[in-house]
């Protein structure tokens, strides 16, 4: 590592806590996008409009993150923050339609896969509306602490 | 641990999961969701059925009375009928995807209506050379032929203008749309399609499933 600058204590114990981080954010990231894709392409169950927005937050994150492990480079939460809020929001609006919170009149996918309907259902409540939730979450969080362990 | 042989070992973890996964899936019951899928727009009961009503194997056959590859194929399923008596049988549902085929397909639907479908689906099959010319179907062409299967001809004319008739045009082609039908005839064994076409294909997808069905 000759090209790093040289870093205090306190500096690279942050430094290593946001590599974690970063690291444990593209863990979930991967997990997520093999898991989609494990659905569509293998499964062959189609996705919905929904997913297909979520899709395109997630995605990105399974390159972009790894970009910035190696070196490690903070910034990567100005770039990766926002895909993943907005992915959890899409989510978390899906999630809502499948619990049936909002009502039908404005879903706004009526033609080809409902968004609403469910393919399959886990120990009667786990969804992939609702893992899409936590997996953009759980980034969310992960890049927001990022951002907290190494502003200095 | 190095960080980057963290990182290419967790990425070949993932990876080597997700292939493990499709390689389980697919050699587990292929497709037999999907397949449970199907057999819901598959088993709708105005289908003409030939065979043992509890037959287990149930081939579902898109076909249009204006294709000649249906014609061709019509010996070759009864044979896989006769020779699984008991325990295939066989739906027809039409999809007309000949221009003017429609019309020969509300014969067909009328002709069932007297109990007259497979007289009348052989009748205008063996004449099928006479009312379609180079794919294009005059149904007028196809009467004469008719005269032999014992139909009542008045009430069949009345009938191909029902709405019953109707309704069972209308559901066949919404479910040949949703199963994604876009060529006859195409072949459905309890649900799972034919991945590809041809006559040992849909041969060996029947006794695929009767040895499931029947071990």
């Amino acid at each position: 590592m000759a090209s790093q600058p040289v870093m205090g204590t306190v500096a690279r114990a942050e430094h290593a806590a946001g590599w974690s981080l970063v690291f444990a954010s593209w863990l979930i990231a991967t997990a997520a996008t093999l898991g989609t894709l494990f659905q569509s392409e293998v499964m062959k169950l189609p996705p919905c409009e929904l997913c297909w927005y979520q899709r395109i937050c997630m995605f990105p994150l399974v390159v972009m993150l790894p970009l910035a492990l190696f070196p490690f480079d903070a910034r990567v939460v100005r770039y990766a923050l926002p895909l993943a809020l907005v992915g959890t929001v899409v989510a978390f609006y899906q999630l809502l339609l499948t619990w049936g919170v909002i009502p039908e009149s404005i879903r706004p996918c009526t033609q080809g896969v409902p968004c609403s309907e469910t393919q399959w259902v886990w120990l009667g409540f786990i969804t992939v509306p609702l893992i899409a939730t936590l997996a953009f979450a759980a980034i969310s969080a992960l890049l927001i602490l990022t951002n907290r362990k190494t502003r200095s | 641990m190095k960080r980057s042989t963290l990182f290419v070992i967790a990425l070949l973890v993932l990876l080597g999961l997700f292939a493990l996964g499709a390689v389980v899936y697919q050699r587990g019951d292929a497709g037999a969701e999907a397949a449970a899928r199907n057999q819901i727009l598959l088993g709708r009961l105005h289908a003409p059925t030939i065979g043992a009503p509890d037959a287990r194997v149930h081939i579902v056959e898109f076909l249009d009375p204006a294709c000649e590859t249906c014609r061709a194929f019509y010996p070759f399923v009864k044979n896989i009928l006769a020779a699984n008596a008991g325990k295939v049988k066989l739906s027809v549902r039409h999809a007309a995807l000949h221009p003017g085929s429609e019309e020969v397909v509300r014969i067909l639907e009328a002709a069932k209506l007297q109990d007259k479908y497979w007289p009348t689906l052989e009748a205008l099959f063996a004449s099928q050379d006479r009312w379609t010319v180079n794919h294009r179907v005059h149904a007028e062409r196809a009467w004469p032929y008719l005269q032999g299967v014992g139909l009542d001809m008045e009430r069949l004319k009345k009938d191909m203008t029902s709405p019953e008739v109707a309704q069972n045009l209308a559901q066949d082609t919404a479910d040949a749309k949703a199963l994604g039908v876009k060529m006859t005839p195409e072949y459905f064994v309890n649900g799972h399609p034919l991945t590809e076409f041809g006559d040992k294909q849909l041969l060996r997808l029947v006794q695929q499933e009767r040895e499931k069905a029947y071990p």
